[in-house]
């Protein structure tokens, strides 16, 4: 018996999700790493299947399911076996959405979270820019209240989904007769005059994830555009953040997970010096090294996920399980690619691109060492 | 895998509790609290005189006992309180914080090996006997495996239990016996067939006043309050009413017992970290240099996140592997992985405590090398950490 969270619904789900990831998505993975991308049915495919709106309400098309359901959903759409597809969903569902659901009005929900949920309308997220990530206090995108409406102007980037979005939910800072107002959100239809996208970015892994870079040139939205409160943008964004680096750590792990999974059914039956590789006790306690890591690091995952189902806002163990879950996850994809030898080394292997897609984890959501300042500063240091 | 619970070799200790998500309930709260009064009253003040003597009073035992905290694994008609094994982690967690490694390692053996095979294997003479006054305090066990030449692989064990008529006579050695050099019953694994491999290892109870059984006490880098003795049995008689279990099963008492032990260590190690982490810390913001207090440097600042995230996520391992174990659900590799990882953390934090101290670090008058010295036994005691590697890679089926 195992001692989990998961109901037998969960294990539904679990089951559901993999079924559409393996069946579905994984057949076409190869292509469309070639292509470096994906198509829009995704999202129609998997709104269709209810897994765009897990823990939202009914009312706007969702299942109104506990964060356990969220788990469930990352750890097995990895099965699709392309970084860029989960990271294509996962702003869908767990960074450009829930500020929506949280703040927004019953008409931004009807209008954005519904066909967000059905997959009909894509999502991004706006916060970086080419001189503010994980700082994001300091965003110089502003957009400036004209008596009407809101005149937009700044640059965005490493946008996912950025390309094929309908809307960004934006971060920028609001100014009203030349002066600021603080941090807001807003939600900005991507089809609006002044939204330009001026690159698609090229990445050395999650390839079939689109990668954007925006200019706002005097884009104007109306006051309804507004998402929030005006000047709580920064709070409103920070709690963001949580739920987004929560999910990028379920994916870091179950992505880990499955690259051991692979990995040592590569070495039973790889032989070297007349033996399987397990027969090598150096392999075998690299593995075990690397089971232990990815083991703790679901379970912190786990326990910091119970805290934050029951409503509690656990900043510190959320970039507690971030970090560790992004530095245990390379580690073991590199051990991975190690021990698959040349063939580690070679396109024609997945781990290749395992090792390549789980870099970014490092990087996106706050680096390291932007999780690190999170935790040290919590803990009075 | 061992799937405990479904084992015959599981006894009803570990009855079924239903445990929640949250491990410890109000009462348990409550406990927690008494504990470390009673620790910051009765052992901390203590410690420093403890560790200096390389020493620490009999007393305490009997102390323990009566608060009733030697108690909770087992039922009331042997003068427990339990089974109540989330108590039983509370108490680990506790005795972490006196900061004795060598105190918390002889109250360790005594109560989770030397009770623990007793209540598990013993009959009620057994227990009558022995159990009762050992919950008490009154009478110290230990639990004798290793040997000079074999300590994980214990199918390897040399000494010798021959029958001879009533009784069994016992020849061979025991050594790294935490507890053992003041013990009053060493329990003590023999071959009674030294041909059956794994199957010839029974468990005695063997009486410290008993003729043949000499023992001394050994000197160790850490853990300097801990009574650590080496056993040594020279045509040492035992009555055949000795024998704890039954004979030629020794190999999977061991093996079952196991579990709990490198849980207890995993608890108590990670418990320990924390208390390190803490010590570390608070130097840390009093100590300045260079016109700031040097734990708001930014390298000190990400290396005590780094540690504290490692605590937490070796925390939630742990507790992992113990609602595994409280709900008899198969831990093997749970567990292996549990102590493995808790110890390599634990030694990584008390190293970056001693750095943290600069020179005080180094020196013997500051408790962080003492943590460093007590943390290292860690990855060592109770199954090397490459033991627990093979056992996980064995448990994963690699």
């Amino acid at each position: 018996m195992a001692v989990t969270f998961f109901t037998e619904e969960h294990g539904e789900l679990r089951r559901a999700v993999r079924r559409f990831a393996e069946n579905e998505l994984a057949p076409h993975a190869d292509g469309w790493e070639d292509e470096g991308d994906f198509p829009d049915w995704v999202f129609r495919r998997a709104g269709e299947l209810g897994f765009l709106g897990l823990v939202y309400p009914q009312e706007y098309g969702g299942q109104e399911a506990d964060y356990f359901a969220t788990i469930v959903f990352a750890e097995e759409i990895g099965r699709c076996n392309s970084g860029g597809v989960t990271l294509g969903l996962a702003v869908q569902t767990d960074m450009a959405t829930p500020p929506i659901h949280r703040f927004g009005t019953k008409e931004q929900k009807r209008s954005y979270l519904a066909p967000s949920i059905a997959g009909t309308k894509i999502a991004c997220l706006g916060i970086s820019e080419p001189d503010a990530g994980s700082d994001v206090m300091n965003v110089a995108t502003t957009a400036r209240w004209d008596g009407s409406g809101w005149v937009i102007n700044g640059r965005k980037i490493f946008i996912t989904n950025g390309c094929r979005a309908h809307y960004m939910t934006l971060v920028a800072k609001t100014e009203r007769d030349g002066a600021s107002t603080g941090h807001s959100l807003f939600l900005v239809d991507t089809d609006t005059p002044g939204f330009i996208r001026t690159r698609r970015l090229d990445k050395v892994g999650m390839r079939t994830s689109d990668t954007a870079e925006i200019l706002f040139d005097d884009c104007r939205v109306g006051p309804d555009a507004l998402l929030g409160v005006e000047g709580e943008g920064f709070k409103h964004i920070m709690w963001e953040l949580q739920g987004e680096r929560l999910i990028g750590a379920i994916a870091a792990t179950s992505g880990a997970a499955r690259m051991l999974e692979a990995t040592i059914a590569y070495v039973k039956q790889r032989q070297a010096f007349g033996k399987p590789l397990t027969g090598f006790q150096t392999v075998r306690h690299r593995l075990a090294e690397m089971a232990t890591q990815v083991t703790a690091v679901r379970e912190l995952i786990y326990s910091t996920a119970f805290r934050w189902n029951s409503g509690e806002y656990v900043v510190k163990q959320i970039s507690m399980a971030k970090l560790l879950s992004a530095t245990v996850a390379c580690d073991v994809a590199d051990g991975c690619l190690q021990l698959h030898g040349g063939h580690g080394y070679s396109m024609e292997f997945p781990i290749q691109r395992g090792w390549r897609d789980t870099r970014l984890n490092r990087i996106g959501g706050g680096t390291d060492e932007v999780m690190r300042e999170v935790i040290g500063k919590m803990e009075g240091l | 895998m061992s799937a405990p619970g479904t084992s015959p070799l599981f006894p009803d200790v570990f009855e079924p509790r239903e445990t929640p998500y949250e491990l410890f309930e109000e009462e348990h709260l409550a406990l927690r609290s008494s504990i470390r009064d009673f620790i910051n009253k009765e052992i901390a003040p203590n410690v420093e005189e403890w560790e200096r003597a390389e020493d620490f009073p009999r007393e305490v035992f009997k102390r323990i006992g009566e608060l009733g905290f030697l108690g909770f694994k087992f039922p009331e008609r042997f003068g427990g309180s339990g089974p109540d094994y989330v108590a039983e982690c509370v108490l680990l967690e506790e005795l972490a914080q006196a900061g004795s490694g060598g105190l918390a390692a002889d109250i360790g053996a005594h109560k989770d090996l030397g009770c623990l095979y007793l209540y598990n294997f013993g009959n009620d003479a057994q227990r009558e006997q022995w159990l009762i006054p050992a919950l008490k305090g009154n009478l110290l066990t230990s639990f004798a495996v290793t040997e000079p030449d074999a300590g994980s692989d214990v199918a390897s064990i040399s000494t010798r239990a021959v029958r001879d008529g009533d009784d069994y006579i016992l020849n061979g050695r025991k050594i790294f016996i935490t507890n053992g050099s003041w013990c009053d019953l060493a329990i003590v694994a023999a071959k009674t067939d030294p041909d059956a491999g794994h199957r010839g290892i029974s468990l005695f109870l063997v009486d410290a006043g008993a003729a043949g059984f000499e023992r001394s006490r050994m000197k160790m880098l850490g853990w300097r309050t801990s009574h650590t003795g080496e056993f040594h049995f020279e045509d040492c008689r035992v009555p055949a009413s000795a024998l704890l279990g039954e004979e030629g099963m020794g190999f999977y008492q061991i093996m079952q017992n196991f579990q709990w032990e490198r849980l207890a260590m995993a608890i108590g190690q990670t418990a320990g970290a924390a208390r390190t982490y803490e010590m570390a810390k608070r130097y840390a913001l009093q100590r300045k240099a260079f016109g700031r207090e040097i734990g708001h440097f930014q390298v000190w600042r990400h290396r005590f996140a780094d540690m504290a995230s490692q605590i937490e996520m070796a925390r939630a391992l742990t507790y992992h592997a113990f609602r595994l174990f409280i709900h008899k659900a198969p831990c093997l590799a749970e567990v292996s992985m549990a102590k493995y990882l808790s110890s390599e953390v634990a030694y990584a934090v008390a190293d970056e405590a001693v750095q943290v101290h600069g020179g005080y670090g180094y020196m013997m008058e500051f408790s962080a090398q003492r943590a460093w010295r007590d943390s290292r036994l860690g990855p060592i005691g109770g199954g090397t950490s490459e033991i627990m590697k093979e056992v996980i890679t064995k448990a994963l089926g690699i």
